[in-house]
């Protein structure tokens, strides 16, 4: 018995001894030599890909923001944001999906009252826009909730409501919407989309001049 | 291009680029657990180990090494979490809950990566980075580890010698894993992910005002979580999360990354018993399963039946717009055909039927390709299994690569494709009887019903992603989960190094003209065969309540 103990304690000793040297390999050296060659080689990206307009930051490319006002080009919905509970000294916010299924009656609800929104908020005077022009990243939530992009589609369906409400002809800010939209990678990678920020930050420039 | 046919391209651009790197990678495996020669940094780490990596191990003594190592593991990452809130470099991040900080280190450790917690709020610079990230490597190491062991137990005989486990998990380690991570990571940051220690700072907003952001060292960790099957996310968004997984281009190479060592570990088997047509007929049998999943999550996805999908015209709920749904499609088979377990859209929110494929993935075992090691050792255990049927047919006793099938073989076989299914159904059982861990249900229904057996299905399996929906951060889950996670990584691997133990002891059979032959197109049709007829028979009663209810009722 005693001798079995002993040798527990001895390969326990063993297996710790192995992982505090692991530890130092792949949780210190290679962290750090990754982060070196990173900040060297890719700085603004390893550092979240900061974009400026006026000569201040207004966030990442990388990151969709809410809170636009209508006379801006909207993002997806994203009902599946969190708000930091735990350690309160910060305000972050919790990337984070809806996780509601398809028979779910508040998905149903959420897709229902966007749609109406989306409808509404994008009629203006000489265009209205049918329910069924609507496509669906308009009416759902992302995966991570701070999808940068919007497809094409839901792009072009807001020209007009952009354009009204800044004083623009409708063919401007069309240009706009198509210089923003990004085809397939390589032509079949993932899907087209038109980065919002961006798109916003350019709308900006425009109607400053 | 229509979204179809872009998601097919990307299915044979992964094919493709798989295909290439096989060979290379799968030679280069096998020459690193078979040489003699120890690099000068291996000398070190077994010095400051103190093992000696020449000695031969005899089953026992590997299943000790294994069960030591990650009982350190455990500890060590349990301390680490509990003593967070006193450690420098944890941005102010509190200490973990006993039952949280145990459900994590088991996680972890078990390369499951199942997160009851939000990354972004609770893990700190030092816990992310020198704990979390360290058990990617070494979970998978020791999966690998493992899976070499078995096919020694193949390749060898008489002396029932295993081989070094601190040698292969060092080799696993130092001459595998990191070299590709450290690849992985710098393309990964070249197209977007981060890689700082800026820790929590504010970053201006388009309408005014700020929003503040997680610094950290992501892509590095990013690499390891893909390349290990890991899948434990620095955000809570997981590979969805745009500073995890920027771009189309990123997202492939994500999957690539879990994807390229265990189809390639094939190769390494079939390498070490001295047979590449062995090695293809296990390939050709996770390829045809990986395919056909891929294929049906594409039907349904883009099909989109549900209501509230019918009603938005796609099923882009919890997807994001740069992956759409044919990419989408690929990674969630990918992530739960493995041990991985990352997301990069979220599977509560995919058609009944597409949740049903995610399990149905997990519920195979994890062996097409399955998890690093794992995988290949899951699947030899069903080409046991397979073989064992193919000789109750013709009445001989079964054999495969040389070796006996006998009653001591079959039983460790039949134990190890047992355990986990018991700990999925028992587990979820008891917790649909019991009164309270319903409440954590988001959905209601089959849905409901589907979130904890997901979630059991996940841990058990050692996979780690979720039907998110569920509120898992309670003491009875927590603590349950952390159990099935433990039984179901280690039991296994009791009765992989048992069986292998046995095998090397054997010498072996010369082949004859009555010998089944395992390396034909017709032995691959067996063993999918077998594979999903056991776990069709096994699940369907279960599958049936939930997603296939779901479903069909859509």
């Amino acid at each position: 018995m005693n001798n079995s103990v002993t040798n527990t304690a001895r390969l326990l000793g063993a297996g710790l001894r192995a992982l505090l040297v692991l530890t130092v390999v792949c949780g210190v050296l290679y962290p750090l030599a990754v982060t070196g060659v990173a900040q060297a080689l890719f700085n603004t990206k390893a550092n979240g890909s900061e974009i400026t307009s006026g000569g201040r930051v207004v966030g990442s490319s990388l990151i969709g923001q809410q809170g636009y006002g209508l006379d801006w080009f909207q993002p997806r919905p994203a009902n599946g944001l969190g708000e930091n509970s735990v350690n309160t000294q910060y305000k972050l916010i919790l990337s984070g999906a809806t996780n509601r299924s398809g028979d779910n009656a508040e998905l149903i609800a959420w897709v229902k009252e966007a749609k109406a929104e989306v409808v509404k908020d994008n009629s203006t005077a000489d265009y209205k826009v049918s329910p069924s022009q609507v496509p669906a990243d308009a009416v759902t939530s992302s995966g991570s909730g701070l999808d940068p992009d919007i497809s094409p589609a839901y792009a072009d369906l807001q020209v007009h409501r952009v354009a009204e409400r800044n004083g623009l002809p409708v063919s401007r800010v069309q240009q706009l919407v198509d210089r923003h939209t990004e085809g397939r990678t390589l032509g079949f990678m993932g899907e087209p989309g038109v980065n919002v920020l961006e798109l916003n930050t350019a709308l900006k420039e425009l109607t400053k001049g | 291009m229509s979204p179809v046919l872009a998601g097919i391209l990307q299915l044979l651009a992964l094919i493709a680029a798989l295909a290439l790197a096989y060979r290379p990678l799968g030679d280069h495996m096998a020459r690193v657990y078979s040489s003699d020669r120890h690099l000068r940094v291996e000398k070190w780490i077994y010095k400051g180990i103190g093992a000696d990596p020449d000695t031969g191990m005899r089953w026992p003594a590997y299943l000790r090494g294994v069960l030591a190592f990650s009982a350190a593991g455990v500890l060590f990452l349990y301390l680490l979490q509990r003593l967070q809130g006193v450690l420098p470099g944890s941005l102010g991040f509190s200490s973990i809950d006993p039952d949280q900080a145990f459900n994590t280190a088991v996680s972890f450790v078990t390369n499951t990566n199942w997160q009851s917690y939000y990354g972004e709020q609770a893990m700190g610079h030092v816990v992310q980075t020198a704990g979390l990230a360290v058990q990617n490597f070494v979970s998978a190491a020791v999966g690998m580890a493992v899976a070499v062991a078995l096919v020694r137990g193949f390749a060898r005989s008489r002396d029932g010698d295993l081989g070094n486990f601190w040698a292969d998990l060092v080799r696993g380690v130092v001459r595998i894993l990191i070299p590709l991570s450290v690849v992985a990571a710098i393309v990964l940051v070249a197209c977007g992910v981060i890689q700082n220690f800026s820790g929590i700072h504010a970053v201006g907003q388009f309408s005014g005002g700020s929003q503040q952001w997680n610094g950290g060292a992501v892509a590095s960790q990013e690499a390891i979580k893909e390349l290990g099957t890991n899948g434990g996310g620095y955000f809570n968004a997981n590979s969805a999360h745009p500073f995890e997984n920027p771009t189309p281009f990123s997202n492939l190479f994500e999957i690539f990354l879990i994807l390229v060592v265990p189809f390639s570990l094939t190769r390494t088997f079939g390498r070490m018993v001295g047979s590449l047509k062995q090695g293809y007929a296990i390939l050709a049998t996770m390829a045809t399963i990986w395919v056909g999943f891929v294929a049906l999550m594409m039907w349904t996805e883009f099909a989109h039946h549900g209501p509230a999908f019918d009603l938005a015209g796609g099923a882009l709920e919890g997807k994001e717009t740069r992956f759409g749904v044919g990419a989408s499609s690929i990674f969630a088979v990918s992530t739960t055909l493995t041990s991985t377990g990352a997301v990069d859209s979220f599977h509560s929110s995919f058609t009944g039927l597409g949740g049903g494929i995610t399990m149905l993935g997990m519920q195979l075992g994890e062996i097409a390709p399955g998890g690093t090691g794992s995988g290949l050792y899951g699947m030899l255990i069903m080409a046991i299994i397979a073989v064992f049927i193919a000789g109750l047919m013709v009445g001989r006793t079964p054999e495969y690569l040389g070796k006996k099938i006998g009653t001591r073989e079959i039983k460790f076989a039949a134990l190890y494709i047992l355990i986990t299914p018991a700990l999925v159904l028992v587990l979820t059982s008891a917790a649909m009887a019991l009164p309270t861990p319903g409440n954590s249900m988001t959905n209601t229904g089959a849905h409901g019903f589907s979130e904890i057996l997901y979630a059991y299905t996940s841990a058990a399996n050692n996979n780690g992603s979720a039907f998110a929906g569920l509120n898992a951060d309670t003491q009875w889950f927590n603590t349950t989960l952390g159990v099935a996670m433990l039984l179901g990584r280690f039991l296994p691997m009791v009765f992989v190094l048992a069986l292998a133990g046995s095998l090397a002891g054997q010498k072996p059979v010369p082949e004859t003209a009555g010998t089944l032959r395992t390396d034909k197109p017709l032995f691959t049709g067996l063993l999918v065969g077998a594979i999903l007829v056991i776990t069709g028979l096994t699940y369907f009663p279960a599958l049936a309540l939930g997603p296939l209810a779901e479903g069909l009722a859509s």
